[in-house]
């Protein structure tokens, strides 16, 4: 494995343009300043009620996920290309996603092979056929990329379910402002405050035709991992936040409670899986969604971002085909790369993984979170051995990727400024109108030396992520 | 054969209820061997309609003021004809490899997998005798028996069981196809029978099986033959969820009263006089 790309210093110890005003400010700035730094922001997050609900583990899951004062930093010239090759990406996937539900196309071509898309359980038979709203279905996209050199960016994970983080992406904004306000006198970073506005616009512009759009925010409680940030969105686009039983369905509409009695709904973004949108449709026991809504839904009456059925596209089986998609849709090179990827339910790939499990991550099919993983690299023997078992017996659960090295940044940690790994999570939004993305993401950094695991489940903290400003005009 | 359908359904409920949402799937369509005319699906309460993607009309009952009681009154004609229990081929929403999907209801565990593998060898060397004889075998082990199933029971747990309905029969019937790599779907619909015979419902449920060369085969386990003009298919789904006459939910209401009145007649034909003729008496 190559060493990880160095985001601030260069092999030979020089300082990298875009971090050279940064780097300074680090060296001029003694560690207890940057500590007592810390503290406040600490405080700031734990004032704010920012926690993240970890899984897995039992006793009190609420807690707040490490956030390191140190920004990371891209030029705006990275960015314009990362973002040509985002763009691109979500909308190979939309297309994806409008041809599964209709013509299969890329089927009847043969670039895809039939059953991985009629025998996955995220392919949602109930929505073929039906036109969403400007043929969109991926409205939102949480698109995780990792850099490994200079011009190198892989995509690791497309999420277009109900993405989160882009709470995180703002409120670290914010924090950064409040705490070194000096810095920001001295870059120019671009701003990202309009998000939820950009969010609002997205949502409008997909609504059924009504004069003023009525939207909401559909969280499944206040117990769910991501309720600070769907009431953190709701109050920034200035509209509602509703749980299931706050809306309800009667001759063809959706209707929100409100104490001047009943008023229509006509856009939800819904932050509640597929499986728990309408009982009547989907999971019969689901308590959290509002039972025929997915019949509004088809007959164009109410608006769902994402649509229905969205994961079939974010699959990590599908994962390997995007290049492809990206080429059949829109006739276009791919501008961000694919991390090469082995499909454990083939026999061939299969024998490669069991033979180079100290080499690769393997992950599950389904998982997500960094959940049941396997890191071959940093891994015993002994948990490399037990992890053969279980892929062993269920092969088709399990996909395979080189270890890439993630970019460092400069993280502060017990020991001063150390670089820590970091990925990066962009949010795309796809409107009827236009695509739009704030020049800004949400950037998790892998805390302990050495750790190539960023997710918060897993020790993963946050930074604030600037895009320097250059002279050209947008 | 000419049909005439009348389907009436009652929910009175011990308490006021205060909300309540149905998806009704009780619209037949056209199909080569099958005229619909002067259908209607009413209620008390006002219906909005849809096709899903299976290509069923749904009608969508919501009721969002307090009630003691629904109604739901299907009035309908149809004319069938006997297609030796193959589907004639239409325009279909999916290809056959959808209907391999395992759902809850088809799920097999460990007793019904190997109840199906008994049956590969002679499936795989004559499919659509094979399916009959897989038919047959299922219904000699689970006998038709109203009131020990529910609308909840699985396959798996009314194989275990023994016994049940049309609705279990046809599942267990469909995850046996699945498990062999056979797609088989779910049909819900209307049957005609010999009104001298008072142990069946009206209301069936029955399976379809996709055959290579064939297309799609009627298996109706609890009859153990093929889907005769008899048969009047309205709606179909990968299980019972997707094609189910009426699924509903409600908030309050305490305990619920479900009246179904069926009468499936003939007319125009010796067996409709004869019928006539019993209702007079």
């Amino acid at each position: 494995m190559k060493p990880a790309f160095n985001e601030m210093l260069n092999p030979d110890g020089s300082v990298r343009a875009v971090y050279s005003d940064l780097e300074a400010w680090l060296k001029s700035t003694p560690p207890e300043v940057l500590d007592v730094r810390r503290r406040e922001a600490d405080l700031m997050f734990r004032r704010l009620g920012i926690t993240f609900a970890v899984y897995g583990e039992g006793g009190d899951t609420e807690r707040l996920i490490p956030f390191d004062i140190v920004p990371r930093v891209l030029t705006m010239a990275e960015w314009r290309r990362l973002s040509d090759g985002l763009i691109q990406r979500v909308r190979a996937l939309n297309a994806f996603l409008f041809d599964v539900y209709h013509a299969q196309e890329i089927v009847r071509a043969g670039r895809v092979p039939e059953s991985s898309i009629l025998l996955n359980e995220q392919f949602r038979l109930e929505m073929h056929g039906f036109d969403p709203p400007g043929g969109l279905y991926n409205h939102v996209s949480g698109i995780d990329v990792v850099r490994v050199g200079e011009d190198e960016f892989y995509v690791l994970e497309d999420n277009i379910r109900v993405p989160s983080g882009v709470s995180y992406m703002l409120e670290d904004r914010e924090i950064m402002m409040r705490l070194f306000p000096e810095l920001f006198a001295a870059h120019r970073v671009a701003p990202i405050d309009r998000y939820p506005e950009e969010l609002l616009r997205t949502l409008q512009s997909i609504a059924p035709a009504v004069d003023v759009p009525t939207v909401v925010v559909l969280t499944p409680g206040a117990f769910n991992s991501a309720y600070f940030e769907h009431s953190f969105l709701a109050e920034h686009m200035g509209v509602e936040l509703v749980e299931g039983r706050d809306l309800f369905v009667s001759e063809g509409y959706v209707y929100m409670r409100t104490p001047e009695g009943p008023k229509r709904v006509d856009v939800i973004y819904r932050r509640i899986d597929d499986d728990f949108l309408d009982p009547l449709a989907f999971n019969p026991d689901s308590v959290l969604g509002i039972p025929g809504l997915f019949s509004v839904y088809r007959m164009g009456n109410v608006s769902l971002a994402n649509a229905v059925g969205t994961g079939v596209a974010d699959d990590k089986s599908i994962y390997p085909y995007v290049p492809e998609m990206i080429r059949f849709y829109l006739g276009e090179e791919p501008l961000l790369k694919n991390v090469p990827t082995y499909t454990c339910r083939n026999e061939e790939d299969r024998k490669y993984v069991l033979d180079h499990l100290d080499e690769l991550v393997v992950k599950e099919v389904h998982g997500s979170g960094g959940y049941g993983m396997l890191i071959g690299p940093t891994s015993t023997a002994d948990q490399i051995e037990a992890f053969r078992d279980r892929l062993t017996a269920r092969p088709e659960l399990f996909i395979a990727q080189p270890t890439l090295a993630l970019s460092t940044s400069p993280t502060f940690v017990e020991q001063g400024i150390a670089p820590r790994h970091v990925d990066l999570r962009p949010f795309v939004l796809l409107g009827a109108d236009c695509v739009r993305l704030v020049p800004g993401a949400f950037t998790r950094v892998a805390l302990r030396e050495g750790s190539l695991v960023v997710n918060s489940s897993q020790g993963g903290g946050t930074k604030d992520t600037w895009v320097l400003e250059d002279d050209r005009p947008c | 054969m000419q049909f005439r359908v009348e389907h009436d359904t009652v929910y009175s409920y011990g308490e006021t209820a205060l909300y309540s949402a149905q998806y009704l799937r009780l619209t037949p369509r056209h199909h080569d061997h099958q005229d619909v005319w002067g259908w209607s699906v009413k209620s008390n309460v006002p219906l909005v309609s849809f096709a899903d993607a299976f290509g069923n009309v749904v009608h969508v009952l919501t009721l969002a003021a307090r009630h003691r009681e629904i109604r739901v009154n299907v009035r309908g004609n149809a004319t069938t004809r006997d297609t030796h229990g193959i589907l004639p081929v239409e325009p279909e929403p999916f290809p056959p490899a959808v209907y391999l999907r395992a759902t809850g209801y088809t799920e097999v565990d460990e007793a019904l997998k190997d109840f199906t593998e008994d049956h590969r060898a002679v499936v795989g060397r004559n499919t659509i005798g094979g399916l009959h004889g897989l038919m047959a075998a299922i219904g000699e082990r689970v006998s038709y028996e109203i009131g020990v199933t529910h609308v909840r029971t699985t396959a798996s747990q009314a194989f275990v069981e023994g016994s049940g309905v049309c609705q279990d029969h046809a599942h267990i019937f469909i995850a046996c196809c699945r498990q062999l790599g056979i797609p088989a779907r779910y049909v819900s619909g209307y049957l005609w029978v010999n009104p001298d015979d008072n142990d069946y419902d009206a209301n069936h449920a029955w399976a379809e099986a996709f055959v290579p060369d064939l297309g799609w085969i009627s298996f109706d386990v609890a009859n153990r033959m093929s889907a005769t003009d008899a048969y009047l298919r309205v709606a179909m789904g990968l299980d019972y969820s997707g094609a189910a006459p009426l699924l509903g939910i409600r908030r309050g209401g305490g305990d619920e009263k479900m009246d179904v009145r069926v009468r499936v007649s003939q007319f125009d034909t010796r067996r409709e006089a004869r019928v006539h003729a019993r209702d007079q008496q």
